[in-house]
C-alpha cells in the first residue's frame, strides 16, 4: 500500500506505509529522549519490551492466520503501536504490564479486526485503557521528575525497578515516588485535580514543588519535544494539519473559557496545552490514519471532539489523563462523522448527498 | 420409536449447540454478562433459569389450546413470573448467600428473552413432552455457556475455580474451591463488564471456528457428490 502525496500534478512523492510509520517513530525520538532524561531510563526499557512484544505478537498472529509473516513486520505499524504504548505508561511500571498491553493492542485490537487498516480503534490507546482499567495501581505509579527525586536512578536501577519493582539498592516504587520533600507525588495533572476537587484553590495547589515551571516540572519540556517532532511531521506532509490544529484549538478554547469563568478553580490554558500527553495526542495519536476520520471537514470535527473530551475528562474524570479515553470515544464517532461530512463529488450540487 | 429418538436428538443438538440461546440466539445476554464473575454465580443463575424454563415450557404447552392468540404474550409472562417467584423464594430459603450475591438478577429472569422466546417459538406449538425436552436442552445450553464464561473470568480474574461453591451447595462444597494460582495483582478487567463482553466474543468466535472446521470435514467426506449437486449439469 502506498499513499500518493502530491504537491502539484507534476511532482509526486510515493511514500509507502512503512516509510510513513518509520518517519512518525523517528519524529517521536526527541520526546522520548527528553522523557528518558527527565523521568529516568525506565521509558527506554519499556520501549524495548514493547517493540519486541509487538513484533512477536504480530508474527504469531500472522502465523496463526496462515499469512506471510514478514510483510506486516516490515511496515513498522507494530513498532509504532508498541512505541506509543511504551511512552504512555509510567516508566517504572512492572514489565508484564507493557507485555500484556502490547499483546492486547496487536492481537485483539488490531489483528482480530483484520490487521492493519481494519481496526476501529487506535491499538495503543485501546491497550492503554485496558491496562488502566485492569491494573489501576500500576498504571498510576508515575515517579516525580529526576530533579525532584530523593534518590536518582541509574540505568541498572531502572532495569531492577521494571523487572522487580525494587531498585537495585532495595527501594520500593512507592519509596521512589517520594520526592525530596518527603511527600509522595503524582503527576501535576493528577495532583491538581485532586486538590481542586478537595476544595483548594489553584494558587494554593501550585505552591507544591511538582508544579515548578509552566506545566508542572518536566512536563513542559516533554510536550515541547513532541511538539517539535509533530511540526517536523507536518512539514514533511506525513500528517495533515487539520487534526492537530483542531485538537489543540478546541482544548485551548474550552480551557480558556473555563479559566476566564473561574480562574482559581481551573488550570490555565497553557498548563492544559503543555502538561500530560497533550502534544503527543495531538500530533502522534489522534493522527493515526486508520482510526481517524478521513474527510477534511470530518478531521476538524474529530480533532475538536478529542480536544473537548480531553478537557472534560481532565476536569471531571477520575483518571490521570483524558487522552486515551478521548481518542477512543472519538474513534467510535468516526463512522458517523464520515457519513455526515462526505465531500461534494465533482459534477454534483453542494447540498444533499449524492444528488 | 425411531421417530421419537430422532426428535430427542434433534432437540438436544439444537439446544446445546446449533441454536444455543447464549452463543447463537444471543438471548438473555444481560444476566449472561452480569453474573458470570464466578463459576458459582453462573451455575446458580443457570440452574435457576433452567428450572424456570422447564416449568414455563410445560405449563405453556399444557394451556396452549386454551389461550386465545391475542393475549398469549401476557399469559406467558404471567406463567414465567409465577415460576420465577417460586424459584426466588426457594433460593431465599435454601441458598441465602447466593441469593444475596445474585441480587436483582433472580427476579430479572422474568425478562430473559430466552425463556419467552422458547414459550412463543416452541412450547405454544408443541406437545408437553417435546416442550419439556426442549426446555431442558435450551436451559442446559444456556447454563453451559454461563459456566464456561464464569470459569474463564474467574480463572483470569482471581485464579480460582468454584470460589464460594458452599453458598450454592451447602457447607461441604467449600472443599470444591480450587486455587489454580495466586498473584499479587488481580486482572481486574476479567471481573469487570468489559471483560465479560470480550470473553463472550471469544466464546462465540471459538464456536464459529469449530463449526467451520466441522463443515470443512463434512465437505471433504462428501467430496465429489457435493460437486455434482451444486453443478449446473443435468
Amino acid at each position: 500500500m502506498s499513499f500518493k502525496i502530491a504537491s502539484s500534478p507534476h511532482n509526486r512523492v510515493n511514500r509507502s506505509t512503512a516509510n510513513l510509520m518509520l518517519l512518525v517513530a523517528i519524529a517521536a525520538l526527541p520526546g522520548i529522549l527528553v522523557q528518558a532524561v527527565l523521568f529516568g531510563y525506565g521509558v527506554l526499557i519499556q520501549l524495548l519490551l514493547a517493540i519486541v512484544t509487538a513484533w512477536a505478537a504480530e508474527a504469531l498472529t500472522m502465523q496463526l492466520r496462515k499469512k506471510p509473516v514478514l510483510p506486516p513486520l516490515k511496515d513498522h505499524s507494530a513498532l509504532l503501536t508498541g512505541l506509543l504504548l511504551a511512552i504512555a505508561i509510567p516508566p517504572y511500571a512492572p514489565w508484564w504490564l507493557i507485555v500484556i498491553g502490547t499483546f492486547f493492542a496487536v492481537v485483539i485490537v488490531k489483528q482480530l479486526y483484520g490487521g492493519l487498516g481494519n481496526n476501529l480503534f487506535n491499538p495503543a490507546m485501546a491497550a492503554y485503557v485496558m491496562l488502566l482499567i485492569a491494573f489501576p495501581l500500576q498504571m498510576t505509579q508515575w515517579l516525580p521528575p529526576a530533579s525532584l527525586q530523593s534518590d536518582s536512578l541509574n540505568l541498572s536501577d531502572a532495569v531492577c525497578a521494571v523487572f522487580s519493582q525494587f531498585s537495585c539498592s532495595g527501594f520500593s516504587i512507592s519509596q521512589l515516588q517520594t520526592g525530596i520533600d518527603g511527600i509522595s507525588m503524582a503527576t501535576p495533572l493528577d495532583t491538581l485535580r485532586t486538590d481542586l476537587t478537595a476544595g483548594k484553590t489553584l494558587t494554593e495547589s501550585l505552591q507544591q514543588p511538582v508544579f515548578y515551571g509552566i506545566a508542572g516540572a518536566g512536563w513542559l519540556w516533554v510536550n515541547l519535544a513532541y511538539l517539535a517532532g509533530g511540526l517536523v511531521l507536518l512539514k514533511l506532509n506525513v500528517i495533515g494539519w487539520r487534526i492537530p490544529l483542531a485538537v489543540l484549538g478546541s482544548l485551548f478554547i474550552f480551557s480558556t473559557l473555563s479559566w476566564l469563568a473561574a480562574a482559581d478553580s481551573n488550570p490555565s490554558p497553557l498548563f492544559q496545552l503543555f502538561s500530560g500527553a497533550t502534544m503527543l495526542a495531538a500530533f502522534f495519536i489522534a493522527t493515526d490514519p486508520v482510526s481517524a476520520s478521513t474527510t477534511n471537514k470530518g478531521r476538524l470535527l474529530y480533532g475538536a471532539l478529542i480536544g473537548f473530551m480531553i478537557f472534560i475528562i481532565r476536569k471531571y474524570g477520575g483518571y490521570p489523563d483524558g487522552v486515551a479515553f478521548a481518542v477512543l470515544l472519538a474513534n467510535m464517532a468516526v463512522p458517523l462523522i464520515d457519513y455526515y461530512t462526505r465531500p461534494r463529488t465533482y459534477g454534483h450540487k453542494a447540498k444533499g448527498t449524492g444528488k | 420409536m425411531s421417530d421419537n429418538t430422532n426428535t430427542l436428538r434433534e432437540l438436544t443438538v439444537q439446544g446445546l449447540w446449533r441454536n444455543n440461546p447464549g452463543l447463537v440466539q444471543l438471548l438473555g445476554l444481560c444476566p449472561l454478562l452480569a453474573v458470570t464473575g464466578t463459576v458459582t454465580n453462573a451455575l446458580g443463575l443457570g440452574f435457576a433459569t433452567l428450572l424456570v424454563l422447564l416449568g414455563s415450557n410445560i405449563v405453556v404447552s399444557l394451556v396452549r389450546n386454551l389461550v386465545p392468540s391475542e393475549i398469549r404474550i401476557p399469559v406467558f409472562v404471567l406463567i414465567i413470573a409465577s415460576f420465577v417467584t417460586v424459584i426466588q423464594l426457594l433460593m431465599n430459603a435454601f441458598t441465602f448467600g447466593l441469593y444475596q450475591s445474585l441480587g436483582i438478577f433472580i427476579p430479572l429472569i422474568v425478562t430473559n428473552c430466552a425463556i419467552i422466546g422458547r414459550a412463543e417459538a416452541f412450547a405454544s406449538k408443541n406437545a408437553v413432552i417435546p416442550s419439556a425436552i426442549d426446555a431442558l436442552m435450551m436451559g442446559l445450553g444456556f447454563m453451559l455457556v454461563l459456566v464456561a464464561l464464569g470459569a474463564m473470568r474467574e480463572i483470569l480474574g482471581q485464579g480460582t475455580l468454584f470460589d464460594g461453591a458452599d453458598l450454592l451447595l451447602g457447607n461441604w462444597a467449600a472443599v470444591l474451591r480450587i486455587e489454580l494460582f495466586s498473584l499479587d495483582t488481580q486482572f481486574l478487567l476479567a471481573m469487570l463488564p468489559p471483560g465479560a463482553f470480550i470473553g463472550m466474543g471469544l466464546l462465540i468466535a471459538l464456536k464459529n471456528l469449530i463449526d467451520a472446521k466441522l463443515q470443512q470435514r463434512q465437505d471433504q467426506a462428501v467430496g465429489i457428490t457435493r460437486a455434482r449437486v451444486t453443478g449446473a449439469a443435468q
